[in-house]
């Protein structure tokens, strides 16, 4: 009988521990955000939304301040990271489930797995060595005597090369995330029943066709999800970018310019901002980028769960 | 709210750590101070000599003056670094004090492989509007009519800023806006500007980082980062017509007509000083302390006071100007009013 | 008709097979570069000695090493408790609840969220109010990293036990927390293991949420009250300055710091295949 109740006790003890385990990622959360939302309350207060959301001024001297040039930076290096690394994303996960021998899946999904645990402030520093004196010396003029001799792209490739710029930046993203859309593009290819492909091949259909009509149908909210979460994680990355951005509050007028994000302004303003205006105002930032990569991140993870209950 | 949210945190989390916690207590063994990048090599030269002579450890680290400021209104460290001087009034409102420690000067790097080993010269104008982006080209008139035996390439110029918040900034910014009134009307002065064109690199050291990789660059650095780096810099024409290069000696002579006021706080800018020859863009470097965290101040006093006394040939060494005796002593009298000394 | 449906199938796959030579380029571009410049900057002064003042030599990473290990290991010890029993209670007490999937999904979100607001987010909540950075605030800050990531791994490790092996305990007359302690953890104790260990992988190369909580220091501490500095904030101060010597010890920090991790998420993924495997 003692025993009972000492079990009991003990039993409820431990629930109630792991219960303040779990309802700890609830607290984190919501701090975060209550924390963000208060720290950044004397800039919502003076600039509002449209006001800040729209304003490309971050004049620390005037104290204007807005968000357009580092909320746009942010947006499209991420973008243009996601339209260099998706293709190549999906074609690894094809490669790997489709055409690869046996005995090399496992070594190339690993090795691919891997450029997602090289820490991002290694990307930087070899953004910053290796890649933007290369790029400033070799791809960058290459692309301008070619691509930008092309009307349309004319603008797109005009400017001095230096290596430190948005083409740098996005191009070190895109490697940094094609793990993320591969390994759940992978993933969600595995989970097409042998039966649709068989029955695809028994009508003659090549294995490209069989890929592109029968996989890729069934897998699309995975694949999507997949680059939902690499959308995420570039919105979200500070170091690999703050090394070969520039942080220049300007809008790029090409490739090659020079511009900011948010979380290279937070890297490199948070704990220099001189007046409370500017404080709060980076705080502003990094509670509108929160709440971009949290809405992005859940509509992602939403689909990737919705394909594994299928 | 915050207060809350810190309790529940520590309560959460700090139980299993018990021990480490202990709010508000400073250890006497580290003196933590932060701030600008322009004295940088030179305090970390100190705090190198000073733990090699007394045992004691003064961790500085270069975050910028911005920082400095910032951190030391928060009171998040010992003591604060700037080199752009607050105005008395708001050294009062936030409850600090200041003092300057050093005087150095802010020169234009420039990294230009035609002009090599010669001497490139600009004017407050030029470096104005180079840094509004009117003047785009290396080879443009102005700079030709300023440098006649000079061949100069056809190549656009890269102007390297400060991103962040900064005292060489402020001290370059105001020389601009003392001989260029476009640049007071649309930039203005202080520790970060908006910027226009150019790509911006976090402290004096992403600067010379960034000048020494990017070739037709141009920035403006503390002269000892310039020195120890091996970059080129350039002369400028001083407020009086004259063409002067970086030196210890025109830093020295720019410091001369300057009146550090204790009753001031010391502020005062340097910049496009009227000597003959003067360096137009030089300046002081200031420390910044809370006025109610008596005890630790006066172990960052002693060592600054340590510093003073036999700090200067470390300091000439790094090509910065020591402060003349006399407004040491004023110094000393400054800390002693506030019963630190 | 055939052949060109044939052609278009060879070279789509073709380009595929492009596609993983364009990732391993990158990887082996990269670790390749790390190696050769970290092994040349890898010498006994790199790890034994303090730094130096700029511009001077001699100057080492002692200080950045013990500092990296103490955040890490200070992180690991409150990251890894709480994130187990967060684990725990979503596949065990509250499997059944809506509330468990909402904070398991919740936890996958933060898995990803940008590294650097929790570092702003500490700086908020434990730094300002407390008045001085410190190790400690670091090690929070990849705390609140590491927790989502254990909790999810654990849950997920969880599940894997079968129900009947529970059944089988409670039948015997065993509580559940007996049970968990004594059967679930012990069936998935490996794989939680492995989880920890590709957890701590992740943290140990974040520099973005330590920028404004351990920040920096120039000198060997070991108490975690004081500015702490790391492996990656040094990285970060070293290569962006124009300091040869800078960037040859940054190399060197890089390679370290690789190596590591490297180390730990193929040991990890080994014990991971094993497992699936048994």
């Amino acid at each position: 009988m003692i025993r009972l109740k000492r079990d009991y006790i003990l039993n409820t003890l431990f629930l109630f521990i792991t219960a303040i385990g779990a309802f700890l990622i609830f607290v984190i959360l919501l701090g975060i955000i209550v924390v963000l939302f208060e720290e950044s309350f004397p800039a919502i207060k003076r600039f509002g939304f449209l006001g800040f959301v729209l304003s490309p001024s971050w004049d620390p001297v005037k104290e204007l301040f807005g968000g357009a040039i580092p909320l746009l930076g942010t947006l499209i290096t991420s973008l243009l990271a996601l339209f260099l690394a998706v293709p190549i994303a999906l074609g690894i996960a094809i490669f790997i489930t489709e055409v690869a021998p046996r005995r090399l899946k496992e070594p190339i999904g690993v090795a691919i797995e891997l450029l997602a645990a090289i820490p991002s402030i290694i990307y930087g520093m070899w953004g910053l060595f290796t890649l933007a004196p290369i790029n400033a010396k070799y791809i960058e003029p290459f692309l301008q005597m070619t691509l930008g001799q092309i009307p349309p792209f004319v603008k797109l490739f005009s400017g001095t090369p230096l290596g430190i710029d948005l083409f740098t930046a996005s191009l070190i993203l895109s490697i940094m995330i094609i793990p993320f859309t591969a390994s759940v593009a992978r993933d969600s290819f595995q989970l097409v029943p042998a039966v649709l492909k068989e029955s695809a091949y028994g009508l003659g259909a090549t294995k490209w066709e069989v890929i592109k009509d029968v996989v890729f149908p069934y897998c699309k909210l995975g694949v999507l999800g997949g680059i939902g979460l690499s959308l995420g994680r570039a919105l979200g990355e500070t170091m690999a970018v703050a090394f070969v951005l520039g942080n220049l509050n300007q809008f790029p007028s090409s490739l090659f310019s020079a511009t900011a994000t948010v979380t290279v302004k937070l890297a490199n303003e948070f704990t220099e901002a001189d007046k409370d205006i500017h404080l709060a105002s980076l705080f502003y930032l990094a509670l509108l980028l929160f709440i971009l990569s949290f809405t992005i991140l859940a509509i992602a993870k939403y689909f990737i769960q919705r394909t594994q209950y299928k | 709210m915050k207060k809350t949210l810190l309790l529940l945190i520590i309560l959460t989390l700090g139980a299993l750590f018990k021990g480490h916690v202990e709010i508000g207590k400073a250890s006497t063994k580290t003196i933590n101070g932060a701030g600008a990048t322009f004295p940088y090599p030179l305090y970390s030269a100190w705090a190198s000599q000073y733990y090699k002579e007394k045992g004691i450890r003064v961790n500085y680290q270069s975050i910028g003056s911005g920082g400095g400021i910032r951190q030391v209104t928060e009171r998040t460290v010992d003591f604060g670094a700037t080199d752009m001087p607050l105005k008395p009034e708001e050294v009062e409102q936030k409850k600090l004090l200041q003092f300057p420690t050093v005087i150095g000067g802010v020169v234009i790097a420039i990294n230009v492989p035609e002009v090599g080993d010669k001497s490139l010269t600009l004017d407050g104008e030029t470096l104005c509007k180079i840094y509004l982006g009117e003047i785009k080209n290396w080879d443009d008139a102005k700079i030709k009519a300023l440098n006649p035996g000079l061949s100069l390439p056809s190549k656009p110029i890269t102007p390297v800023y400060r991103s962040d918040g900064s005292g060489t900034t402020a001290i370059f910014t105001h020389y601009l806006s003392s001989v260029c009134s476009a640049w007071a009307k649309d930039v203005g002065f202080g520790t970060s500007v908006n910027f226009r064109v150019g790509i911006g690199a976090k402290g004096n050291e992403g600067v010379a980082n960034y000048v020494k990789r990017t070739p037709y660059s141009l920035g403006y650095l503390e002269y000892a980062y310039a020195v120890q780096n091996k970059i080129g810099v350039s002369n400028l024409k001083n407020a009086k017509g004259k063409v002067v290069s970086p030196s210890v000696d025109t830093f020295k002579e720019a410091a001369q007509t300057a009146q550090l006021d204790p009753a001031k706080h010391f502020y005062v800018f340097m910049t496009n000083a009227p000597g003959g020859n003067a360096w137009p863009i030089a300046g002081a470097t200031y420390i910044l302390l809370a006025k109610e965290k008596v005890d630790i101040n006066k172990e960052v006093i002693k060592f600054f006071d340590w510093a003073l006394q036999t700090g200067d040939k470390i300091a000439l060494e790094l090509h910065y100007v020591p402060l003349p005796e006399r407004i040491k002593t004023r110094i000393r009298e400054y800390w002693k009013k506030q019963g630190l000394f | 008709m055939i052949k060109r449906r044939k052609i278009i199938n060879k070279l789509a796959l073709f380009f595929c097979f492009l596609t993983a030579l364009w990732g391993l380029f990158w990887l082996f571009f990269i670790l390749v570069d790390v190696i050769r410049h970290g092994l040349s900057a890898l010498t006994p002064t790199l790890i034994l000695n303090d730094p130096a003042p700029p511009g001077e030599e001699g100057g080492g990473l002692k200080h950045a090493l013990i500092g990296h290990a103490l955040i890490t290991i200070v992180a690991t010890l409150l990251g890894v408790p709480l994130g187990v029993l967060g684990g725990t209670f979503l596949a065990e007490y509250g499997r059944n609840l809506k509330i468990s999937r909402f904070i398991s999904f919740l936890a996958d979100i933060m898995v990803s969220v940008p590294a650097i607001i929790v570092g702003a987010f500490v700086y908020a909540v434990f730094v300002k109010p407390i008045g001085h950075f410190s190790g400690f605030a670091g090690a929070i800050a990849l705390a609140i990293i590491m927790i989502p990531v254990i909790v999810r791994t654990t849950e997920n490790m969880l599940s894997l036990i079968p129900w009947t092996l529970r059944e089988a305990a409670f039948a015997l007359g065993a509580p559940y927390y007996k049970v968990i302690w004594q059967i679930v953890y012990r069936g998935a104790g490996m794989g939680i293991f492995t989880g920890i260990i590709l957890a701590i992988a992740r943290v140990t190369g974040e520099a973005a949420p330590l920028l404004f909580t351990s920040f920096n220091n120039s000198f060997t501490s070991f108490d975690l009250k004081e500015p702490i500095a790391s492996l990656t904030v040094t990285i970060f101060q070293y290569a962006m300055g124009p300091y040869e010597e800078w960037h040859r010890q940054a190399w060197g920090a890089s390679f370290l710091i690789t190596l590591f991790i490297l180390f730990l998420t193929l040991f990890g993924r080994y014990f991971i295949r094993r497992r699936l495997k048994s």
